[in-house]
């Protein structure tokens, strides 16, 4: 690290109403790492993802990547220079069969311009993808409705519609929530191999212990401002994290 | 339990054995008869019924056409695209001016001006659509009813193109014969078409689209931009209609923005089954002919009307067309319990 971030917010704020959901927050994502976003509810994180992502707009600050200025860009754009997110809420297009959800990335200008000229079963790039990621253990689950998938298969739906658009930088929007124990077990390699391939990953959770195993780096929020950033173990010493997150001080 | 035997209804899949979603595995031509029956009933019906009717039914028909273009344009927005619109007086309006406007000021030839209005209709009503895009749900169902009643009130109020005369005496096609085969013709293939494109990758995306239109734009996908292939391919439909409809009475007017191609096309979409794209050209089919049968009923015609959709809407919501499918893909019966 140490180098050009890929990703930089400066000084971004949002307000929705009177709510001030993110208030001056600054921070630099490098290439490869996992950065874990954490803070009580309500605390600007999902806010922090749209913004990024370039979901909402900033009432104040630039939010750059790759170099260039992105600030106020619409998101299909900034998808297709390589940063996607997931939703919190998982929403499939449900009409579709699961492995015709990923015809949608896979039609995007981003995916097009490298698939040079032949245009090749896209069905089967998506089936892959998905057996890839986990749906290989019941070899009908692609061909079955997306709405009527459960809830881990979403999940990694939802990431395989990310993986599809070949992107440098995801966005998991509380990516293990809902999900037992095992459930999140199983998602772990596929996030520590996304990491191997190069992916940048950012990952908001309120699954600390299941985030400190993957994440490299971990900033926390709280009502929407940046009150630690660092190491996971440097992070939960911080008296002020330990305020936000037990009420008060404890020793 | 004594004395009553409760019954259930059991029903029991026909024919084809190895079927998902619009995918068959056929084993032989029993199999595939059977698939094609109801596709041919359709399009052989269409192409012999015109030799059973008079002049008078076989104009009723014509009508019942552009209804039925109107109506799978809706359809198609509406379950396909998430778009709500009301707005088919506006794709009929614009097709119908243009090409009777180019046919009373250049004299060009009908079969000549129908097709230029469809284009051109359809990239006017498109360009004035484009900003109420963005809107969703019920606000972009209500600006694509207003734009037809600003034509009307900008036609009247400027004087232009006849102004509320109209303008009378355009040429009209060849014959009833070739008008009649004309329009059943272009409705059969504008229902294949659209049919298979919401199942190729630009459909898919439409669906997309539909069902979660922010995952698609973190797909890197221009949600306004298909939107706006979207609203221009269901206005082709629609201003073909118009440009027909202005050559089948060789007249333009103000009623061709009349609210009629706005809301009998929606009641046809409904009683036919939404989603289904042929459902909602039978229900056209069959609404337009039953329209005019009511005419005898003189001022209570509307009322009839009323009750018949109503009746549709409470008893029967799915539309005849998935009740026609189950009746042809399911036996049922009653068993004892």
């Amino acid at each position: 690290m140490g180098n050009e971030p890929l990703v930089r917010l400066d000084g971004v704020s949002k307000a929705f109403g009177g709510v001030q959901a993110v208030l001056d927050v600054s921070f630099d994502l490098f290439k490869g790492e996992i950065l874990g976003v954490i803070g009580p509810n309500g605390s600007g994180k999902t806010t922090l993802v749209n913004l990024t992502s370039g979901f909402v707009r900033p009432d104040r600050g630039t939010v750059s990547f790759k170099g260039k200025n992105v600030t106020g860009q619409p998101p299909h754009r900034i998808a297709n220079m390589g940063l996607t997110r997931t939703f919190q809420v998982m929403r499939p297009y449900h009409s579709l069969a699961a492995f015709k959800n990923l015809i949608v990335p896979l039609n995007s200008p981003r995916v097009k311009r490298t698939r040079s000229g032949t245009l090749g079963d896209l069905d089967a790039v998506a089936i892959d993808i998905l057996e890839d990621i986990g749906f290989e253990r019941d070899a009908r689950v692609p061909y079955k409705p997306a709405g009527s998938l459960p809830l881990g298969y979403l999940k990694r739906l939802e990431l395989g519609r990310c993986i599809a658009l070949k992107p440098e930088v995801i966005l998991c929007d509380e990516i293990f929530s809902g999900l037992s124990m095992s459930e999140i077990s199983s998602l772990l390699p596929l996030m520590e191999r996304l990491q191997m391939e190069g992916v940048t990953l950012v990952m908001v959770e309120h699954r600390l212990r299941e985030l400190f195993r993957l994440a490299d780096r971990v900033m926390v929020m709280n009502f929407g401002e940046k009150i630690a950033d660092g190491p996971p173990a440097e992070v939960m010493e911080d008296p002020e994290v330990r305020k936000a997150y037990m009420g008060r001080e404890t020793s | 339990m004594e004395g009553t035997t409760i019954r259930r209804k059991k029903r029991l899949d026909r024919s084809i054995k190895v079927r998902t979603e619009g995918l068959y595995a056929l084993s032989g031509w029993s199999e595939m008869g059977y698939l094609v029956f109801p596709r041919a009933l359709l399009i052989v019906g269409l192409l012999v019924l015109p030799f059973f009717l008079d002049l008078y039914w076989q104009r009723v028909i014509c009508a019942a056409g552009i209804y039925a273009l109107l109506a799978l344009a809706f359809d198609f927005l509406a379950e396909f695209v998430g778009l709500v619109c009301l707005g088919g007086a506006l794709f009929v309006g614009a097709g119908g001016y243009i090409s009777g406007l180019l046919n009373s000021t250049f004299g060009w030839h009908p079969l000549i001006c129908i097709p230029l209005a469809t284009l051109g209709g359809a990239v006017f009503s498109t360009l004035v659509l484009i900003p109420a895009l963005r809107l969703r749900g019920i606000y972009f169902a209500i600006v694509s009813f207003m734009l037809p009643l600003f034509a009307v009130y900008i036609i009247i109020a400027l004087s232009v193109f006849g102004g509320t005369q109209g303008i009378s005496a355009l040429d009209t096609l060849p014959s009833t014969w070739f008008e009649i085969y004309l329009i059943l013709s272009v409705v059969l293939i504008a229902l294949f078409l659209v049919r298979r494109l919401v199942s190729e990758d630009m459909g898919l995306i439409l669906r997309g689209i539909k069902d979660n239109d922010q995952a698609v734009k973190a797909s890197g996908i221009s949600i306004t931009n298909y939107r706006i292939r979207a609203v221009f391919i269901a206005a082709l439909i629609g201003s073909f209609g118009g440009a027909y409809l202005s050559h089948l009475y060789g007249w333009l007017g103000i009623s061709l923005f009349a609210m009629d191609f706005s809301i009998l096309p929606i009641a046809a979409a409904v009683m036919g089954g939404l989603g289904s794209l042929a459902g909602p050209v039978l229900g056209a089919l069959v609404l337009t002919p039953l329209s005019e049968a009511l005419r005898g009923f003189g001022q209570l015609r509307v009322v009839v009307y009323s009750v018949i959709l109503i009746a549709f809407i409470v008893y029967k919501p799915e539309g005849i067309m998935s009740w026609l499918q189950r009746k042809y893909q399911q036996f049922e019966h009653w068993e004892e319990v």
